[in-house]
């Protein structure tokens, strides 16, 4: 995706509040933070060509942590934040110590275990977590003195947290690093003949993903101002990989139309039928079967058909 | 043994078994800085797998490999890659996505520190583009060096494996049968391209091709059985009554 069209995309994005009312600035601030969660999966899966199914562990985790930190010691957002991403960020370093043994099958069995283990230690690790009641009593920030409690300068502080995130996921995608990284997923033994640190290019891949994971889980917490384990179950974990294979994997914007395909088809559907996931997954079938590669690769494709049909 | 000048390689007493089966055994080897060795043998002969384990792609049971007179035994790939190994592959190992120019620059950022560079836009960095062409110039492709490598012909891929060893500057290149399934007018292309390698990399090959491989090599390694047969300069070898015993089954 090119500068421009994420302007554009950018200044759609902030126009949304005029033409929409709290309900739906609040699917929109959902949708962001799904977009985030999505694009730092997107590293590892797409960009790396390492799918893993343990994901929600970092998101999870950095919402806890911003969350206990308070509760625990009535610590600030100013301090908090950067604490929860740093905490979290060093569990994906020791995580990825252990799940890149293994490649492929194997690592996803493993990002799966690891993910399952915070999944059932939130539930069980009650003085901390407060088991299934999770953690509640959360507060927004107050970035500048300026009050998130309300939809809309919620929604345009999630906005510019979005936006930084997509800029430095991009930079990180189209630099020399994600050249070699993608190297590393097509012919890692070629790369590893060139002289690539394949081992290495993985590591610091894994630990990039985790720290916007956890950005992804700070304005997830803060958007709630709730945190359950739920949040670390796999459910959630298949949810957002599924955003990324449904929307495109190693594309820029591929994920961000997978979350908000999610995101609504959850919100809209379950309103009207408790089994949405069913019919999510009936979704997930239809994109498979038509567009394997992804919705946005797959539309692009149609419409090169429509144009040279046109031409 | 090992007197004068260091070897550009020098394999000692190299061991792998698979399963029982010894495919490299007991081989030693030394070649000279400079040197162009050919390396011949029937089919499972070991040597492929003698070329994966001076890569590092396997691990020997046990001998020593130097390159430049340093052990590189317990090193991994990459690391005898930093060291100015370069190799080519018999299977065509190559990024079919990406154009000819980008297959170069990942070769070039193989062994520069700006591979770890996560902010920077990789197309920016025109020097290195610029430097990937002159590599494909060099192997006669700079007019297909914007396109798709999965669009050319199985020809000019064996031409890129090449111009990718190339980009590295290597001290010592291992060329995997690099006119494997070309036809008479692409071998002869190759041929040329090889021949023109600069004389300060050191070139050991494998290749069934007993013409092409014989004008290019002054020593050749006979193989069979993971065993040095036969070693001497091109008349020894092919005069060597082992070596018509190998390949007639006389």
């Amino acid at each position: 995706m090119n500068r421009t069209a994420l302007i554009v995309c950018a200044v759609l994005a902030a126009l949304i509040p005029l033409v929409a009312g709290d309900y739906y600035i609040n699917l929109s601030s959902q949708i962001l933070i799904a977009a985030v969660f999505a694009l730092s999966l997107n590293l590892l899966v797409g960009y790396g060509g390492l799918t893993s199914l343990g994901h929600a562990a970092y998101m999870g985790v950095s919402a806890y942590l911003s969350g206990w930190l308070f509760l625990k010691f009535g610590m600030g957002h100013m301090l908090s934040a950067p604490l929860a991403l740093l905490g979290t960020t060093l569990m994906a370093a020791l995580f990825g110590l252990v799940a890149l043994r293994a490649s492929g099958i194997g690592f996803l069995m493993i990002t799966l275990a690891l993910g399952q283990v915070l999944w059932g230690l939130a539930f069980r690790w009650v003085t901390v977590t407060n088991g299934d009641n999770g953690l509640s009593g959360l507060t927004r920030p107050m970035p500048f003195g300026i009050d998130l409690t309300g939809a809309l300068p919620f929604y345009y502080f999630t906005l510019i947290i979005s936006i930084i995130s997509i800029v430095c996921i991009a930079a990180f995608a189209y630099s020399a690093f994600g050249a070699v990284l993608r190297g590393t997923r097509d012919q890692p033994r070629r790369m590893l003949a060139l002289g690539h640190n394949v081992w290495m290019v993985r590591y610091v891949t894994f630990i990039t993903a985790g720290f916007w994971s956890a950005v992804s889980g700070l304005l997830y917490v803060y958007y709630h101002k709730f945190i359950h384990p739920a949040a670390l179950a796999l459910t959630n974990s298949a949810e957002v990989l599924l955003m990324v294979i449904a929307g495109g994997t190693g594309t820029l914007i591929g994920p961000v139309v997978g979350a908000a395909v999610v995101v609504l088809l959850k919100n809209y559907v379950s309103a009207y039928v408790e089994r949405w996931t069913m019919l999510l997954g009936f979704v997930f079938l239809l994109i498979v079967l038509f567009m394997p590669d992804g919705l946005v690769p797959g539309v692009k494709r149609l419409w090169m058909r429509f144009a040279r049909r046109r031409a | 043994m090992n007197p004068g000048p260091v070897m550009a390689l020098e394999v000692r007493n190299l061991s792998k078994s698979f399963g029982g089966l010894p495919a490299t055994n007991d081989v030693s080897l030394a070649i000279a800085a400079g040197e162009r060795r050919l390396i011949i043998g029937p089919n499972g002969a070991g040597k492929t797998t003698l070329f994966n384990l001076i890569t590092g792609d396997l691990r020997g049971d046990k001998g020593s490999i130097k390159i430049f007179g340093e052990e590189v035994a317990r090193l991994r790939t990459d690391q005898r890659a930093q060291r100015g190994l370069a190799r080519t592959f018999q299977i065509i190992t190559l990024f079919p996505r990406d154009t000819l120019a980008h297959n170069v620059v990942l070769a070039m950022l193989g062994l520069s520190p700006a591979r770890w560079d996560a902010l920077r836009p990789l197309a920016r960095r025109r020097d290195l583009y610029e430097k990937a062409r002159e590599v494909l110039a060099r192997v006669g492709l700079e007019a297909v060096a914007e396109r798709p490598l999965s669009q050319i012909s199985y020809g000019e891929k064996r031409r890129v494996e090449i111009a990718m060893a190339l980009a590295q500057n290597p001290k010592l290149l291992l060329l995997d049968e690099p006119l494997a399934g070309l036809s008479h007018e692409e071998r002869q292309g190759v041929q040329a391209l090889l021949a023109a390698i600069p004389r300060d990399i050191t070139v050991v090959m494998i290749e069934h091709d007993m013409d092409t491989a014989l004008s290019f090599a002054e020593q050749i390694t006979l193989l069979h059985y993971g065993k040095v047969i036969v070693e001497g300069t091109r008349a020894e070898v092919v005069a060597h009554p082992r070596t018509r015993e190998v390949y007639l089954g006389a």
